[in-house]
Protein backbone atom coordinates (compact mmCIF):
# COMPACT_ATOMS: atom_id res chain seq x y z
CA UNK A 1 0.00 0.00 0.00
CA UNK A 2 1.14 3.53 -0.81
CA UNK A 3 0.33 6.55 1.27
CA UNK A 4 1.14 10.16 0.38
CA UNK A 5 0.96 12.55 3.30
CA UNK A 6 0.98 16.32 2.74
CA UNK A 7 3.46 15.89 -0.12
CA UNK A 8 4.72 19.25 -1.41
CA UNK A 9 7.28 20.33 -3.94
CA UNK A 10 8.54 23.85 -4.60
CA UNK A 11 11.26 24.11 -7.26
CA UNK A 12 14.35 26.27 -6.79
CA UNK A 13 12.79 28.77 -9.20
CA UNK A 14 9.99 29.32 -6.68
CA UNK A 15 7.34 27.48 -8.70
CA UNK A 16 5.06 25.39 -6.56
CA UNK A 17 4.49 22.10 -8.35
CA UNK A 18 2.68 20.25 -5.57
CA UNK A 19 1.00 21.56 -2.48
CA UNK A 20 0.01 19.22 0.33
CA UNK A 21 -1.06 16.25 -1.76
CA UNK A 22 -2.44 13.42 0.37
CA UNK A 23 -4.02 10.16 -0.73
CA UNK A 24 -3.71 6.41 -0.28
CA UNK A 25 -3.49 3.70 -2.91
CA UNK A 26 -4.40 0.22 -1.65
CA UNK A 27 -2.85 -2.92 -3.15
CA UNK A 28 -4.11 -3.78 -6.59
CA UNK A 29 -5.70 -0.42 -7.31
CA UNK A 30 -4.92 1.29 -10.60
CA UNK A 31 -5.14 5.05 -10.22
CA UNK A 32 -5.34 7.40 -13.19
CA UNK A 33 -3.80 10.80 -12.50
CA UNK A 34 -5.27 13.41 -14.80
CA UNK A 35 -4.89 17.16 -15.06
CA UNK A 36 -3.77 19.91 -17.44
CA UNK A 37 -0.13 20.19 -18.56
CA UNK A 38 1.95 21.68 -15.78
CA UNK A 39 -0.46 20.51 -13.05
CA UNK A 40 2.36 18.58 -11.36
CA UNK A 41 1.52 15.03 -12.49
CA UNK A 42 5.07 14.18 -13.53
CA UNK A 43 6.51 15.82 -10.43
CA UNK A 44 4.13 13.84 -8.24
CA UNK A 45 5.19 10.41 -9.45
CA UNK A 46 8.85 11.42 -9.49
CA UNK A 47 8.59 12.55 -5.87
CA UNK A 48 7.47 9.04 -4.96
CA UNK A 49 10.64 7.32 -6.19
CA UNK A 50 12.71 10.42 -5.43
CA UNK A 51 13.86 11.18 -8.96
CA UNK A 52 12.64 14.59 -7.77
CA UNK A 53 13.23 15.57 -4.15
CA UNK A 54 10.01 16.51 -2.37
CA UNK A 55 10.18 19.71 -0.30
CA UNK A 56 7.89 18.46 2.45
CA UNK A 57 5.58 15.61 3.38
CA UNK A 58 5.82 11.84 3.50
CA UNK A 59 5.73 8.99 1.00
CA UNK A 60 4.97 5.77 2.84
CA UNK A 61 5.34 2.50 0.92
CA UNK A 62 4.57 -0.69 2.87
CA UNK A 63 5.08 1.08 6.16
CA UNK A 64 8.40 2.88 5.54
CA UNK A 65 8.82 6.56 4.73
CA UNK A 66 10.85 6.96 1.51
CA UNK A 67 11.46 10.70 1.84
CA UNK A 68 14.18 10.39 4.49
CA UNK A 69 16.15 7.60 2.78
CA UNK A 70 19.72 8.09 1.51
CA UNK A 71 22.30 6.08 -0.41
CA UNK A 72 21.83 2.32 -0.37
CA UNK A 73 18.54 2.52 1.52
CA UNK A 74 17.16 4.74 -1.24
CA UNK A 75 18.38 2.29 -3.90
CA UNK A 76 16.67 -0.59 -2.08
CA UNK A 77 13.45 1.45 -1.99
CA UNK A 78 13.68 2.34 -5.68
CA UNK A 79 14.10 -1.26 -6.76
CA UNK A 80 10.66 -1.98 -5.23
CA UNK A 81 9.07 0.68 -7.48
CA UNK A 82 8.75 -0.01 -11.18
CA UNK A 83 8.54 2.95 -13.53
CA UNK A 84 7.28 3.21 -17.10
CA UNK A 85 8.04 6.31 -19.16
CA UNK A 86 6.42 8.44 -21.82
CA UNK A 87 9.15 8.11 -24.46
CA UNK A 88 9.90 4.56 -23.27
CA UNK A 89 13.35 5.67 -21.95
CA UNK A 90 14.94 2.41 -23.01
CA UNK A 91 18.70 2.39 -23.37
CA UNK A 92 18.61 2.58 -27.15
CA UNK A 93 21.93 0.92 -27.93
CA UNK A 94 21.46 -2.03 -25.60
CA UNK A 95 19.55 -5.17 -26.55
CA UNK A 96 15.97 -5.85 -25.48
CA UNK A 97 17.24 -8.48 -23.03
CA UNK A 98 19.78 -6.11 -21.46
CA UNK A 99 17.03 -3.51 -21.07
CA UNK A 100 14.73 -5.98 -19.34
CA UNK A 101 17.55 -7.30 -17.13
CA UNK A 102 18.41 -3.72 -16.13
CA UNK A 103 15.31 -4.05 -13.96
CA UNK A 104 17.52 -6.18 -11.68
CA UNK A 105 20.23 -3.52 -11.25
CA UNK A 106 19.00 -2.67 -7.75
CA UNK A 107 19.44 -6.31 -6.72
CA UNK A 108 22.77 -7.36 -8.25
CA UNK A 109 26.29 -6.12 -7.46
CA UNK A 110 27.95 -3.85 -10.02
CA UNK A 111 30.51 -6.45 -11.21
CA UNK A 112 27.72 -8.89 -12.08
CA UNK A 113 25.72 -6.33 -14.02
CA UNK A 114 28.92 -5.14 -15.73
CA UNK A 115 29.70 -8.67 -16.95
CA UNK A 116 26.00 -9.26 -17.73
CA UNK A 117 26.17 -12.36 -15.50
CA UNK A 118 22.65 -12.38 -14.17
CA UNK A 119 21.36 -15.36 -12.21
CA UNK A 120 19.40 -18.02 -14.14
CA UNK A 121 16.26 -17.00 -12.22
CA UNK A 122 16.60 -13.40 -13.41
CA UNK A 123 17.08 -14.52 -17.00
CA UNK A 124 14.18 -16.99 -16.86
CA UNK A 125 11.97 -14.27 -15.42
CA UNK A 126 13.04 -11.88 -18.20
CA UNK A 127 12.20 -14.47 -20.87
CA UNK A 128 8.80 -15.17 -19.35
CA UNK A 129 8.01 -11.43 -19.11
CA UNK A 130 9.05 -10.91 -22.74
CA UNK A 131 6.76 -13.80 -23.61
CA UNK A 132 3.91 -12.16 -21.69
CA UNK A 133 4.32 -8.87 -23.53
CA UNK A 134 4.60 -10.74 -26.82
CA UNK A 135 8.24 -10.01 -27.63
CA UNK A 136 9.90 -13.36 -27.01
CA UNK A 137 11.37 -13.45 -30.53
CA UNK A 138 12.97 -10.04 -30.18
CA UNK A 139 15.15 -10.51 -27.09
CA UNK A 140 18.41 -10.12 -28.99
CA UNK A 141 17.41 -7.07 -31.02
CA UNK A 142 18.69 -3.65 -30.15
CA UNK A 143 16.03 -1.48 -28.52
CA UNK A 144 16.28 1.17 -31.25
CA UNK A 145 15.24 -1.43 -33.83
CA UNK A 146 11.75 -1.75 -32.31
CA UNK A 147 8.54 0.18 -33.01
CA UNK A 148 7.00 2.51 -30.43
CA UNK A 149 4.48 -0.01 -29.14
CA UNK A 150 7.14 -2.72 -28.90
CA UNK A 151 9.47 -0.41 -27.01
CA UNK A 152 6.79 0.39 -24.48
CA UNK A 153 6.25 -3.35 -23.99
CA UNK A 154 9.96 -3.68 -23.22
CA UNK A 155 9.55 -0.78 -20.78
CA UNK A 156 6.74 -2.67 -19.06
CA UNK A 157 8.81 -5.87 -18.90
CA UNK A 158 11.73 -3.90 -17.41
CA UNK A 159 9.49 -2.48 -14.70
CA UNK A 160 7.98 -5.89 -13.88
CA UNK A 161 11.45 -7.51 -13.82
CA UNK A 162 12.02 -5.48 -10.66
CA UNK A 163 9.35 -7.49 -8.79
CA UNK A 164 7.83 -4.16 -7.86
CA UNK A 165 5.42 -3.38 -5.05
CA UNK A 166 4.24 -0.29 -6.88
CA UNK A 167 4.11 0.81 -10.50
CA UNK A 168 4.59 4.43 -11.52
CA UNK A 169 3.56 5.13 -15.09
CA UNK A 170 4.29 8.48 -16.74
CA UNK A 171 2.17 9.16 -19.84
CA UNK A 172 2.53 5.62 -21.24
CA UNK A 173 0.52 6.30 -24.37
CA UNK A 174 1.46 9.88 -25.27
CA UNK A 175 3.66 8.76 -28.19
CA UNK A 176 1.47 5.91 -29.40
CA UNK A 177 -1.42 5.53 -31.83
CA UNK A 178 -4.95 4.94 -30.42
CA UNK A 179 -4.99 1.19 -30.92
CA UNK A 180 -1.53 0.60 -29.49
CA UNK A 181 -2.43 2.94 -26.61
CA UNK A 182 -5.33 0.69 -25.68
CA UNK A 183 -3.21 -2.44 -25.90
CA UNK A 184 -0.58 -0.89 -23.65
CA UNK A 185 -3.15 0.28 -21.10
CA UNK A 186 -4.76 -3.17 -21.10
CA UNK A 187 -1.36 -4.77 -20.61
CA UNK A 188 -0.52 -2.52 -17.66
CA UNK A 189 -3.96 -3.12 -16.15
CA UNK A 190 -3.78 -6.90 -16.39
CA UNK A 191 -0.19 -6.95 -15.07
CA UNK A 192 -1.39 -5.04 -12.00
CA UNK A 193 -4.38 -7.32 -11.45
CA UNK A 194 -2.28 -10.49 -11.73
CA UNK A 195 0.20 -9.24 -9.15
CA UNK A 196 -2.24 -7.28 -6.99
CA UNK A 197 0.03 -4.33 -7.78
CA UNK A 198 -0.98 -0.75 -7.07
CA UNK A 199 -0.24 1.71 -9.89
CA UNK A 200 -0.37 5.42 -10.52
CA UNK A 201 -0.74 6.30 -14.19
CA UNK A 202 -0.27 9.86 -15.42
CA UNK A 203 -2.45 10.23 -18.44
CA UNK A 204 -3.66 13.00 -20.72
CA UNK A 205 -6.39 11.00 -22.38
CA UNK A 206 -9.45 11.20 -20.12
CA UNK A 207 -11.33 8.50 -22.00
CA UNK A 208 -8.47 6.02 -21.70
CA UNK A 209 -8.18 6.86 -18.02
CA UNK A 210 -11.88 6.24 -17.46
CA UNK A 211 -11.80 2.97 -19.33
CA UNK A 212 -8.70 1.40 -17.83
CA UNK A 213 -8.41 2.64 -14.23
CA UNK A 214 -10.21 1.89 -10.97
CA UNK A 215 -9.98 5.39 -9.63
CA UNK A 216 -9.26 8.87 -10.95
CA UNK A 217 -7.39 11.64 -9.20
CA UNK A 218 -7.60 15.09 -10.76
CA UNK A 219 -4.69 17.42 -10.22
CA UNK A 220 -4.83 21.15 -10.88
CA UNK A 221 -2.00 23.56 -10.09
CA UNK A 222 -0.45 21.05 -7.69
CA UNK A 223 -3.62 20.35 -5.72
CA UNK A 224 -6.00 17.41 -5.72
CA UNK A 225 -9.33 18.74 -7.01
CA UNK A 226 -11.02 15.40 -7.68
CA UNK A 227 -10.69 11.91 -6.24
CA UNK A 228 -13.26 9.30 -7.09
CA UNK A 229 -14.59 6.55 -9.33
CA UNK A 230 -14.11 6.94 -13.10
CA UNK A 231 -17.91 7.07 -13.49
CA UNK A 232 -18.05 10.12 -11.23
CA UNK A 233 -16.02 12.12 -13.73
CA UNK A 234 -18.85 14.38 -14.87
CA UNK A 235 -18.66 17.40 -17.13
CA UNK A 236 -18.65 19.68 -14.09
CA UNK A 237 -15.67 17.78 -12.66
CA UNK A 238 -13.77 17.99 -15.95
CA UNK A 239 -14.41 21.72 -16.03
CA UNK A 240 -13.12 21.98 -12.46
CA UNK A 241 -9.92 20.17 -13.49
CA UNK A 242 -9.27 21.56 -16.95
CA UNK A 243 -11.43 24.67 -17.28
CA UNK A 244 -14.36 25.33 -19.61
CA UNK A 245 -14.76 23.11 -22.66
CA UNK A 246 -17.58 21.38 -24.52
CA UNK A 247 -17.15 17.98 -22.84
CA UNK A 248 -20.29 16.35 -24.22
CA UNK A 249 -18.86 16.60 -27.69
CA UNK A 250 -15.70 14.67 -26.64
CA UNK A 251 -17.87 11.94 -25.11
CA UNK A 252 -20.10 11.78 -28.19
CA UNK A 253 -17.10 10.89 -30.35
CA UNK A 254 -16.09 8.30 -27.83
CA UNK A 255 -19.36 6.41 -28.00
CA UNK A 256 -19.21 5.86 -31.74
CA UNK A 257 -15.62 4.67 -31.54
CA UNK A 258 -16.25 2.44 -28.55
CA UNK A 259 -19.06 0.33 -30.02
CA UNK A 260 -16.82 -2.16 -31.76
CA UNK A 261 -14.31 -2.53 -28.95
CA UNK A 262 -13.88 -6.20 -28.06
CA UNK A 263 -13.62 -6.98 -24.37
CA UNK A 264 -11.21 -9.89 -24.74
CA UNK A 265 -7.67 -9.45 -23.48
CA UNK A 266 -4.93 -10.62 -25.76
CA UNK A 267 -1.59 -9.45 -24.47
CA UNK A 268 0.35 -10.26 -27.61
CA UNK A 269 -1.97 -8.73 -30.14
CA UNK A 270 -0.59 -6.40 -32.75
CA UNK A 271 3.01 -7.39 -32.20
CA UNK B 1 14.44 44.66 -28.15
CA UNK B 2 11.28 46.69 -28.52
CA UNK B 3 11.96 47.49 -32.12
CA UNK B 4 11.99 43.76 -32.97
CA UNK B 5 8.33 43.60 -32.14
CA UNK B 6 6.03 44.85 -34.81
CA UNK B 7 4.36 48.07 -33.83
CA UNK B 8 0.86 48.75 -35.00
CA UNK B 9 -0.06 52.31 -35.64
CA UNK B 10 -3.30 53.53 -37.07
CA UNK B 11 -1.76 54.53 -40.41
CA UNK B 12 0.99 52.02 -41.23
CA UNK B 13 1.34 48.22 -41.42
CA UNK B 14 3.33 46.41 -38.68
CA UNK B 15 7.10 46.63 -39.13
CA UNK B 16 9.45 43.77 -38.38
CA UNK B 17 13.25 44.05 -38.26
CA UNK B 18 15.59 41.08 -38.39
CA UNK B 19 18.09 42.92 -36.18
CA UNK B 20 17.75 45.79 -33.75
CA UNK B 21 19.71 48.95 -34.69
CA UNK B 22 22.14 48.12 -31.90
CA UNK B 23 22.77 44.60 -33.24
CA UNK B 24 23.21 45.99 -36.75
CA UNK B 25 25.72 48.55 -35.50
CA UNK B 26 27.68 45.89 -33.59
CA UNK B 27 27.84 43.67 -36.66
CA UNK B 28 29.04 46.57 -38.78
CA UNK B 29 31.73 47.39 -36.20
CA UNK B 30 32.78 43.73 -36.15
CA UNK B 31 33.31 43.62 -39.91
CA UNK B 32 35.07 47.00 -39.84
CA UNK B 33 37.57 45.88 -37.21
CA UNK B 34 38.25 42.70 -39.20
CA UNK B 35 39.14 44.79 -42.26
CA UNK B 36 41.26 47.14 -40.13
CA UNK B 37 43.12 44.18 -38.63
CA UNK B 38 43.83 42.75 -42.08
CA UNK B 39 45.30 46.04 -43.28
CA UNK B 40 47.41 46.35 -40.12
CA UNK B 41 48.69 42.77 -40.38
CA UNK B 42 49.63 43.26 -44.01
CA UNK B 43 51.76 46.26 -43.08
CA UNK B 44 53.39 44.36 -40.21
CA UNK B 45 54.26 41.47 -42.52
CA UNK B 46 55.79 43.77 -45.15
CA UNK B 47 58.08 45.39 -42.58
CA UNK B 48 59.87 42.11 -41.81
CA UNK B 49 59.98 40.58 -45.23
CA UNK B 50 63.05 40.85 -47.43
CA UNK B 51 61.45 41.04 -50.84
CA UNK B 52 64.68 40.20 -52.59
CA UNK B 53 64.41 36.67 -51.19
CA UNK B 54 60.77 36.41 -52.03
CA UNK B 55 61.29 37.51 -55.61
CA UNK B 56 63.41 34.45 -56.48
CA UNK B 57 61.16 32.06 -54.57
CA UNK B 58 59.87 30.32 -57.73
CA UNK B 59 63.48 29.63 -58.84
CA UNK B 60 64.41 28.24 -55.42
CA UNK B 61 61.32 26.04 -55.27
CA UNK B 62 61.98 24.75 -58.77
CA UNK B 63 65.60 24.04 -57.81
CA UNK B 64 64.69 22.03 -54.72
CA UNK B 65 61.93 20.28 -56.62
CA UNK B 66 64.45 19.28 -59.26
CA UNK B 67 66.81 17.84 -56.65
CA UNK B 68 63.95 15.97 -55.02
CA UNK B 69 63.05 14.22 -58.23
CA UNK B 70 63.30 11.33 -58.64
CA UNK B 71 62.86 10.22 -54.99
CA UNK B 72 65.58 7.89 -53.72
CA UNK B 73 63.64 4.65 -54.08
CA UNK B 74 66.61 2.64 -52.88
CA UNK B 75 66.50 4.55 -49.61
CA UNK B 76 63.21 2.83 -48.70
CA UNK B 77 65.02 -0.12 -47.15
CA UNK B 78 66.34 2.12 -44.40
CA UNK B 79 62.89 3.59 -43.74
CA UNK B 80 60.93 0.50 -42.70
CA UNK B 81 62.28 0.38 -39.18
CA UNK B 82 61.73 4.09 -38.38
CA UNK B 83 58.28 3.79 -39.97
CA UNK B 84 57.46 0.88 -37.65
CA UNK B 85 58.72 3.01 -34.73
CA UNK B 86 56.50 5.89 -35.86
CA UNK B 87 53.39 3.69 -35.97
CA UNK B 88 54.24 2.27 -32.55
CA UNK B 89 54.72 5.74 -31.06
CA UNK B 90 51.33 6.81 -32.41
CA UNK B 91 49.47 3.67 -31.33
CA UNK B 92 50.94 3.29 -27.86
CA UNK B 93 50.76 7.04 -27.30
CA UNK B 94 47.07 7.06 -28.26
CA UNK B 95 46.38 4.14 -25.89
CA UNK B 96 48.17 5.96 -23.08
CA UNK B 97 46.26 9.16 -23.78
CA UNK B 98 42.85 7.42 -23.97
CA UNK B 99 43.58 5.54 -20.73
CA UNK B 100 43.96 8.81 -18.85
CA UNK B 101 41.41 10.78 -20.87
CA UNK B 102 38.42 8.59 -19.97
CA UNK B 103 38.45 9.27 -16.21
CA UNK B 104 39.32 12.93 -16.83
CA UNK B 105 36.30 13.24 -19.18
CA UNK B 106 33.91 11.80 -16.57
CA UNK B 107 35.34 14.18 -13.94
CA UNK B 108 35.00 17.13 -16.33
CA UNK B 109 31.45 16.51 -17.62
CA UNK B 110 29.05 18.61 -15.59
CA UNK B 111 26.52 15.77 -15.32
CA UNK B 112 28.95 13.13 -14.04
CA UNK B 113 31.53 15.10 -12.06
CA UNK B 114 31.53 14.42 -8.31
CA UNK B 115 32.03 18.12 -7.55
CA UNK B 116 31.45 21.08 -9.84
CA UNK B 117 33.39 23.38 -7.56
CA UNK B 118 36.66 21.48 -7.05
CA UNK B 119 37.03 18.41 -9.23
CA UNK B 120 35.59 19.82 -12.46
CA UNK B 121 37.91 22.88 -12.64
CA UNK B 122 40.86 20.58 -11.97
CA UNK B 123 39.84 18.22 -14.77
CA UNK B 124 39.32 21.17 -17.13
CA UNK B 125 42.77 22.46 -16.18
CA UNK B 126 44.33 19.11 -17.10
CA UNK B 127 42.52 19.25 -20.45
CA UNK B 128 43.62 22.82 -21.20
CA UNK B 129 47.21 22.18 -20.12
CA UNK B 130 47.45 19.09 -22.30
CA UNK B 131 45.84 20.78 -25.30
CA UNK B 132 47.78 24.03 -25.15
CA UNK B 133 51.17 22.36 -25.56
CA UNK B 134 52.03 20.89 -28.96
CA UNK B 135 53.30 17.31 -29.18
CA UNK B 136 56.62 18.57 -30.52
CA UNK B 137 57.12 20.74 -27.45
CA UNK B 138 56.10 17.90 -25.11
CA UNK B 139 58.69 15.78 -26.95
CA UNK B 140 61.38 18.47 -26.56
CA UNK B 141 60.73 18.55 -22.80
CA UNK B 142 60.61 14.77 -22.46
CA UNK B 143 63.77 14.17 -24.50
CA UNK B 144 65.52 16.49 -22.05
CA UNK B 145 64.00 14.68 -19.06
CA UNK B 146 64.09 10.96 -19.99
CA UNK B 147 66.53 11.05 -22.87
CA UNK B 148 66.02 10.52 -26.62
CA UNK B 149 64.15 7.53 -27.99
CA UNK B 150 60.75 5.98 -28.49
CA UNK B 151 59.59 6.31 -24.89
CA UNK B 152 59.82 10.11 -25.00
CA UNK B 153 57.77 10.08 -28.21
CA UNK B 154 55.11 7.77 -26.79
CA UNK B 155 54.67 9.86 -23.64
CA UNK B 156 54.66 13.12 -25.65
CA UNK B 157 51.88 11.79 -27.91
CA UNK B 158 50.02 10.45 -24.88
CA UNK B 159 50.16 13.75 -22.97
CA UNK B 160 48.92 15.71 -25.96
CA UNK B 161 46.11 13.20 -26.61
CA UNK B 162 44.66 13.35 -23.08
CA UNK B 163 43.28 16.84 -23.57
CA UNK B 164 41.93 16.23 -27.07
CA UNK B 165 40.17 12.96 -26.27
CA UNK B 166 38.93 14.11 -22.85
CA UNK B 167 37.50 17.34 -24.24
CA UNK B 168 35.52 15.70 -27.04
CA UNK B 169 34.44 12.86 -24.78
CA UNK B 170 33.18 15.08 -21.97
CA UNK B 171 31.17 17.07 -24.48
CA UNK B 172 29.62 13.79 -25.65
CA UNK B 173 28.84 12.86 -22.03
CA UNK B 174 27.13 16.19 -21.48
CA UNK B 175 24.93 15.68 -24.54
CA UNK B 176 23.47 12.31 -23.56
CA UNK B 177 19.73 11.68 -23.32
CA UNK B 178 18.86 12.15 -19.64
CA UNK B 179 15.63 10.14 -19.78
CA UNK B 180 17.62 6.92 -20.21
CA UNK B 181 19.72 7.85 -17.17
CA UNK B 182 16.55 8.59 -15.21
CA UNK B 183 15.04 5.23 -16.16
CA UNK B 184 18.11 3.26 -15.10
CA UNK B 185 18.38 5.23 -11.86
CA UNK B 186 14.71 4.47 -11.16
CA UNK B 187 15.47 0.73 -11.09
CA UNK B 188 17.63 1.28 -8.00
CA UNK B 189 20.95 1.20 -9.87
CA UNK B 190 24.10 2.48 -8.16
CA UNK B 191 26.25 5.27 -9.60
CA UNK B 192 28.60 2.77 -11.26
CA UNK B 193 25.68 0.86 -12.74
CA UNK B 194 24.11 4.06 -14.09
CA UNK B 195 27.41 4.83 -15.87
CA UNK B 196 27.63 1.25 -17.17
CA UNK B 197 24.03 0.91 -18.37
CA UNK B 198 22.82 4.42 -19.20
CA UNK B 199 25.87 6.54 -20.05
CA UNK B 200 28.48 4.24 -21.61
CA UNK B 201 26.13 2.81 -24.29
CA UNK B 202 25.26 6.35 -25.33
CA UNK B 203 28.85 7.59 -25.65
CA UNK B 204 30.46 4.43 -27.07
CA UNK B 205 30.18 5.46 -30.75
CA UNK B 206 31.65 8.88 -29.90
CA UNK B 207 34.42 7.20 -27.90
CA UNK B 208 35.54 4.97 -30.76
CA UNK B 209 35.21 7.78 -33.28
CA UNK B 210 37.30 10.16 -31.17
CA UNK B 211 39.98 7.57 -30.32
CA UNK B 212 40.50 6.49 -33.91
CA UNK B 213 40.48 10.09 -35.10
CA UNK B 214 43.19 10.92 -32.54
CA UNK B 215 45.23 7.88 -33.58
CA UNK B 216 45.01 9.11 -37.15
CA UNK B 217 46.27 12.56 -36.08
CA UNK B 218 48.99 10.97 -33.94
CA UNK B 219 50.39 9.03 -36.91
CA UNK B 220 50.96 12.37 -38.62
CA UNK B 221 52.37 14.04 -35.52
CA UNK B 222 54.73 11.19 -34.69
CA UNK B 223 56.40 11.46 -38.12
CA UNK B 224 58.03 14.71 -37.02
CA UNK B 225 58.80 13.92 -33.37
CA UNK B 226 62.16 12.51 -34.46
CA UNK B 227 63.23 16.05 -35.38
CA UNK B 228 63.80 16.62 -31.66
CA UNK B 229 65.16 13.14 -30.98
CA UNK B 230 61.99 11.32 -29.93
CA UNK B 231 62.30 8.45 -32.42
CA UNK B 232 60.60 7.50 -35.66
CA UNK B 233 60.80 8.82 -39.22
CA UNK B 234 61.67 12.32 -38.02
CA UNK B 235 65.22 11.25 -37.19
CA UNK B 236 65.71 10.13 -40.78
CA UNK B 237 64.09 13.31 -42.04
CA UNK B 238 66.39 15.43 -39.90
CA UNK B 239 69.49 13.62 -41.16
CA UNK B 240 68.45 13.92 -44.80
CA UNK B 241 67.62 17.61 -44.44
CA UNK B 242 70.96 18.31 -42.73
CA UNK B 243 72.90 16.66 -45.56
CA UNK B 244 70.73 18.39 -48.21
CA UNK B 245 69.81 14.93 -49.57
CA UNK B 246 66.61 16.20 -51.15
CA UNK B 247 65.82 13.00 -52.98
CA UNK B 248 65.84 11.15 -49.65
CA UNK B 249 63.58 13.84 -48.17
CA UNK B 250 61.19 13.27 -51.07
CA UNK B 251 61.23 9.53 -50.38
CA UNK B 252 60.36 10.16 -46.75
CA UNK B 253 57.49 12.37 -47.85
CA UNK B 254 56.20 9.57 -50.05
CA UNK B 255 56.34 7.11 -47.15
CA UNK B 256 54.57 9.58 -44.80
CA UNK B 257 51.88 10.24 -47.39
CA UNK B 258 51.31 6.52 -47.87
CA UNK B 259 51.10 5.90 -44.11
CA UNK B 260 48.65 8.76 -43.55
CA UNK B 261 46.42 7.58 -46.39
CA UNK B 262 46.34 4.09 -44.86
CA UNK B 263 45.60 5.44 -41.37
CA UNK B 264 42.78 7.62 -42.68
CA UNK B 265 41.30 4.63 -44.45
CA UNK B 266 41.47 2.55 -41.25
CA UNK B 267 39.90 5.30 -39.14
CA UNK B 268 37.10 5.83 -41.65
CA UNK B 269 36.36 2.07 -41.63
CA UNK B 270 36.32 1.90 -37.83
CA UNK B 271 34.01 4.89 -37.52
CA UNK B 272 31.65 3.36 -40.07
CA UNK B 273 31.59 0.12 -38.12
CA UNK B 274 30.75 1.58 -34.69
CA UNK B 275 28.09 4.16 -35.49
Amino acid sequence: MLELNQLSKTYATGDTALSQVSFEVPAGQVVGLIGPSGAGKSTLIRCINRLVEPSAGKVILSGSNLVTLRGNALRRARRRIGMIFQEYALVERLTVMENVLSGRLGYVPAWRSFLRRYSPEDVTKAFSLLDQVGLSDHFNKRADALSGGQRQRVGIARALEQDPELLLVDEPTASLDPKTSRQIMRLIGSACRERNLPAIINIHDVLLAQQFTDRIIGLKAGEVVFDGKPEALTDQVLTRIYGDEDWTRMRGEENTGEASEAPTVDLAEGV
Amino acid sequence: MDSQVGTMTSTSTPVWHYRTPKQALLRWLGWFSLVALTVFSWQLMNENTIWAFVSDAPDQAADIGERMFPPAWGYTGQLWEPLWDTINIATLGTLLGVLFAVPVAFLAASNTTPSTRFVRPLALLIIVASRSINSLIWALLLVAIIGPGLLAGIIAIGLRSIGFVAKLLYEAIEEIDTSQVEAVRATGASGAQVIDYAIVPQILPAFWGISVFRWDINIRESTILGLVGAGGLGIQLNASLATLAWNQVAMIFVVILFTVVVSEWVSAKVRQAVI
